[in-house]
């Protein structure tokens, strides 16, 4: 990353980091950089891990099962007072989006690094998110919420079939269910309304239109308040179960002019919103027409913002951070240019020839790829055990190349040279993606993993 | 501070960068916060992070140092791996310890150079250096007796 303007931290003097693994190294990392003291707080399954060696100080949360550590708020702001912290960072996933925990930080006297509850509270209901993209003038998929089998089946008459079934409080590929004839609507619905009371303690649905060659494109934006600016398009149609596997940036084999409109209509949406953190806008490509419609919108950092940093040179955890500090956005959108592509692959342990059944345990050698274009965010170290509690995520793997055929033929050098031994991983898999054709040609739709795995 | 930043992807970039164009193929660092091996076998580079005070897989590394007790009720320090032992940290610089130097258990007392890398051998125990057995840029074995050591 290129180094941005100097800056010093005024409000933030010390960093709370609520969150684990990956992320959280990073989160040290560039409040490291900017000057401000970290303390992460971590469960009894983290104490020796890497994040935990790498913060000024540790905080304890409780045993190891999230819901008593990592998403108990009461004990992660309690913590994160009695340290001395200023600020929260909450990462991905866990409490990032959590509208109560965002508040809670606030009330304890602490800068929550993220978007003002207002913002949180609009995109993190689906339906909500979708009425402020209308009025924000985004196109969105055809759909409405539908709480009774008769009601859904109206909707579904109107808007055909396939269909997805989406909780009203899901996100992040969770809370889905696809449908295809009618006669499997109702049982698929009422599978789905208690899933999701289950999943986010809300069993609001509803319904949207499948678009069966769909992408999934998706544009970083960052705002403060009154100004915002985008940082171009990721790439994630490559996804199993609606969990993405490979992101890059930009988005390959889209017009310019749709590319463009796509940008645009994001940082619409974040200057309607008067959005002010990093945030993410996901959109629904049509992979023929171009055709775009609005899906959610993420308030928070992503796990492949790492695509957009290496094809920008802006750092955005340091962004959010500036931002939650207090300071006006130090970009122009003219500032921002993307130079060469991107791509960043997940590794996961799990084992892809057993159905991706997880494989924690220790790993007994851990030598990540290294090299020119080549970055890995991960906390995992030879010898380091993955607990079998929280998400499989060991390492993101990303390469950067002056075009997208070099970054392509640097990723699968990489993995030829990753070694990961003790546990399963995706490694595999991502070497016949890197190897595919139609992956090499660039923009593929959503229904690619499900072709590769037919052969 | 500064001597303990945490290292960025760019900076593993960048080490790689001139490792590739000399002829070493492994960098091991270690700083309070962590360790890290950047290697070539060849064909490509990686990079392995550590836990602090693990033992390093295969060779090289901070080996942990192997303490044994003698029959004159002095302990050893012996060698974790084979190669060459030098007692100072360059051609010139003072030898890291003398006859009568206390020591404790982080104290460095030697290096080995194996496959062009320089393993920091650390006493292991606290006493007092009784005795030097090999000669300086002597090969020796792995285990062998490097120093003699007088419990307090």
């Amino acid at each position: 990353m290129r180094a941005g303007r100097a800056y010093a931290a005024r409000a933030i003097n010390t960093l709370f980091v609520a969150n684990r693994g990956e992320i959280a190294l990073r989160i040290i990392r560039s409040a490291t950089k900017l000057g401000i003291e970290t303390v992460i707080g971590v469960s009894d399954a983290d104490l020796a891990a890497r994040p935990t060696g790498e913060a000024d100080k540790v905080v304890r949360l409780g045993p190891a099962p999230s819901s008593r550590s990592y998403l108990n708020i009461e004990k992660v702001v309690a913590a994160a007072k009695e340290s001395g912290a200023d600020a929260v960072h909450p990462g991905y996933g866990f409490l990032s989006e959590n509208i109560k925990f965002a508040r809670a930080v606030a009330d304890a006297g602490m800068v929550f690094v993220g978007p003002d509850p207002s913002a949180l509270e609009a995109m993190g209901d689906k339906l909500k998110a979708r009425a402020v993209a209308i009025d924000a003038g985004l196109p969105v998929v055809p759909g409405d919420e539908a709480m009774t089998a008769e009601a859904a089946a109206k909707i579904a008459e109107s808007i055909g079939y396939p269909l997805l079934i989406k909780a009203v409080a899901g996100g992040g590929g969770r809370g889905m269910k696809r449908v295809d004839r009618p006669e499997d609507l109702k049982a698929r619905l009422g599978l789905a309304i208690s899933e999701a009371e289950a999943a986010f303690g809300d069993g609001r649905i509803y319904l949207e239109r499948f678009v069966e060659r769909g992408r999934h494109v998706e544009v970083q934006v960052i705002g403060d308040g009154s100004r915002a600016i985008h940082l171009g398009t990721r790439d994630c149609s490559i996804q199993r179960r609606f969990q993405k596997l490979v992101e890059e940036a930009p988005a390959p084999n889209i017009p310019d002019d749709k590319h463009r409109a796509i940008e645009n209509a994001a940082v619409r949406l974040a200057e309607h919103l008067r959005y002010r953190s990093a945030g993410t806008v996901e959109f629904l490509v049509d992979g023929k027409t171009f055709d775009f419609y609005f899906l959610e919108m993420n308030a928070r950092i992503q796990v492949e913002h790492p695509v957009t940093e290496e094809v920008t040179g802006v750092d955005l955890v340091e962004q959010q951070l500036i931002i939650a500090d207090g300071a006006p956005l130090g970009y122009q959108q003219r500032d921002i240019e993307i130079r060469g592509a991107a791509i960043e692959v997940r590794i996961n342990a799990e084992d892809p020839a057993s159905d991706f059944r997880p494989s924690p345990g220790r790993v007994t050698r851990a030598a990540w790829p290294a090299g020119e274009g080549v970055r890995v965010d991960s906390h995992v170290r030879s010898g380091d055990t993955i607990p079998p509690n929280y998400d499989s995520l060991i390492g993101k793997l990303v390469v950067h190349g002056a075009t997208r055929d070099e970054a392509v033929e640097r990723l699968s050098a990489a993995l030829r040279s990753l070694r990961v031994e003790g546990v399963m991983t995706t490694a595999p898999l991502h070497a016949r993606i890197m190897a595919d054709p139609r992956f090499k040609a660039g923009g593929v739709d959503t229904r690619f993993f499900e072709e590769l795995a037919d052969g | 501070m500064a001597e303990d930043l945490p290292l960025s992807p760019e900076d593993v970039e960048e080490i790689v960068a001139i490792l590739s164009k000399s002829d070493y193929k492994t960098l091991d660092i270690e700083t309070s916060r962590f360790r890290l091996r950047v290697s070539s076998d060849g064909k490509g580079w990686t990079q392995e992070w550590m836990p602090l005070g693990a033992e390093a897989p295969a060779s090289g590394g901070s080996a942990p140092t192997d303490v044994q007790s003698s029959d004159d009720g002095l302990l050893a320090i012996t060698a974790p791996l084979p190669g060459a032992f030098y007692r100072a940290p360059q051609p010139g610089a003072p030898p890291f310890v003398e006859v009568g130097d206390k020591v404790n258990p982080d104290t460095v007392v030697a290096i080995i150079e194996t496959m062009k890398l320089m393993n920091p051998v650390h006493a292991g125990v606290d006493g007092e250096i009784a005795e030097i057995i090999p000669q300086n840029a002597e090969h020796i074995e792995a285990h062998a007796t490097l120093m003699k050591v007088k419990p307090p």
